[in-house]
């Protein structure tokens, strides 16, 4: 009996462990920002090139910055959640158009001419926005992906949420589930907006 | 003496190989130093878009992106220390492939230590139990006769016992 009890509590222990790790998200790498200062910016806005955009136009609101583009396959599986809660009209979404020509696999920036970059970019995230709706109060235009780097982007769709005084309380890496906004955004966006 | 180098030349073809391939993923150098520093520098770095790779080796947009932004840095003057710490502001200590030593991390620096430790016990302990279980017990004079008997009784034709 003794003699199979601590292989059998080996056993046990490291099924156990690995059960945990196959269940853990690899690509869910915790973000140092949360707690700290959104990173400032300054950007063009999508609707209205003409004028910039900067985070400290939100400070006293609560809001959430989401970081998207045309070509990311999976800002399409959230983007109806993001719809719908814009129609609620909970906070402020402000999105974050993140290298919309650049990050385009599909594109060879080799026979892209430099200054016609930005003219496709107002194109392409504006097409895309009206053909899948538009949840956002007003979108920003990243395209050579610094502001990016600053927010510590790696996978598009990420959702940053930022409280009165411009801290970042939460992210999000990769699409927004119906369980994360009910489960976790909501129920912050709650206590934040006290 | 053939053999050896054989081996020798074998060694600095595999060593010669890794060279070229780090050096792969690298954009044509401008300036010899600053790549030098980059390399060095992504080397130490986890590119966050293919987790087991490197900054330096990766093909990934960001990492492309990443190191652009390394190599503004170095042409600004900014020192290695200060350039972990504008990748580790932004992406975490994971970025990194020496984790820092700090509460959270003091198992992954010491977990294998302490597995070998306990390890040893194991063993040990295991050793002395069966040393214990096989004490040496004389045989009595009944057993020494019958042991006699069994290995006279040997058949010469099957060769040494």
């Amino acid at each position: 009996m003794n003699r199979f009890l601590w292989p059998l509590i080996g056993f046990v222990v490291l099924v156990a462990l690995l059960a945990v790790g196959l269940n853990l998200n690899p690509r869910d790498v915790p973000s140092p920002l949360v707690g700290k200062p959104a990173p400032s910016f300054s950007l063009p806005r999508l609707h209205a090139p003409d004028q910039q955009f900067s985070p400290k136009e939100m400070l006293g609101k609560v809001w959430m910055l989401n970081v998207w583009a045309s070509w990311c396959v999976s800002c399409r599986q959230e983007h109806p959640l993001l719809v719908e809660l814009a129609r609620r009209q909970t906070v402020p979404l402000v999105g974050l158009n993140y290298k919309e020509v650049r990050g385009d696999g599909a594109i060879d920036m080799d026979k892209v001419a430099p200054d016609s970059e930005k003219g496709m970019v107002l194109q392409r995230a504006a097409d895309w926005l009206a053909k899948h709706g538009d949840p956002y109060t007003l979108s920003v235009l990243d395209i050579d992906g610094r502001v990016g780097i600053d927010y510590g982007v790696y996978g598009v769709p990420e959702t940053y949420v930022i409280d009165k005084t411009g801290i970042i309380r939460m992210k999000q890496t990769g699409p927004i589930t119906p369980d994360v906004l009910s489960g976790k955004i909501l129920p912050l966006l709650t206590e934040l907006s006290k | 003496m053939k053999r050896g180098l054989m081996i020798l030349l074998l060694a600095l073809a595999g060593f010669g190989g890794n060279l070229l391939h780090a050096g792969e993923a690298q954009p044509l150098a401008e300036d010899e130093l600053t790549e030098k520093r980059l390399i060095a520098i992504s080397s130490e770095l986890r590119c966050l878009v293919c987790q087991n790779e490197s900054l330096a080796g990766s093909h990934a947009e960001l990492a492309n992106d990443l190191r652009r932004e390394i190599r503004t840095l170095i042409n600004e003057g900014k020192s290695d220390n200060e350039i972990m710490e504008f990748m580790v502001s932004r992406y975490g200590d994971f970025v990194r492939y020496r984790p820092p030593l700090k509460g959270t991390t003091l198992l992954l620096w010491f977990g294998p230590g302490l597995l070998f430790v306990l390890g040893l016990a194991g063993l040990a302990r295991y050793l002395r139990r069966r040393d214990l279980a096989v004490r040496d017990t004389p045989l009595t004079a009944e057993e020494q006769r019958q042991a006699e008997l069994l290995l006279h009784d040997q058949d010469p034709s099957q060769g040494r016992s």
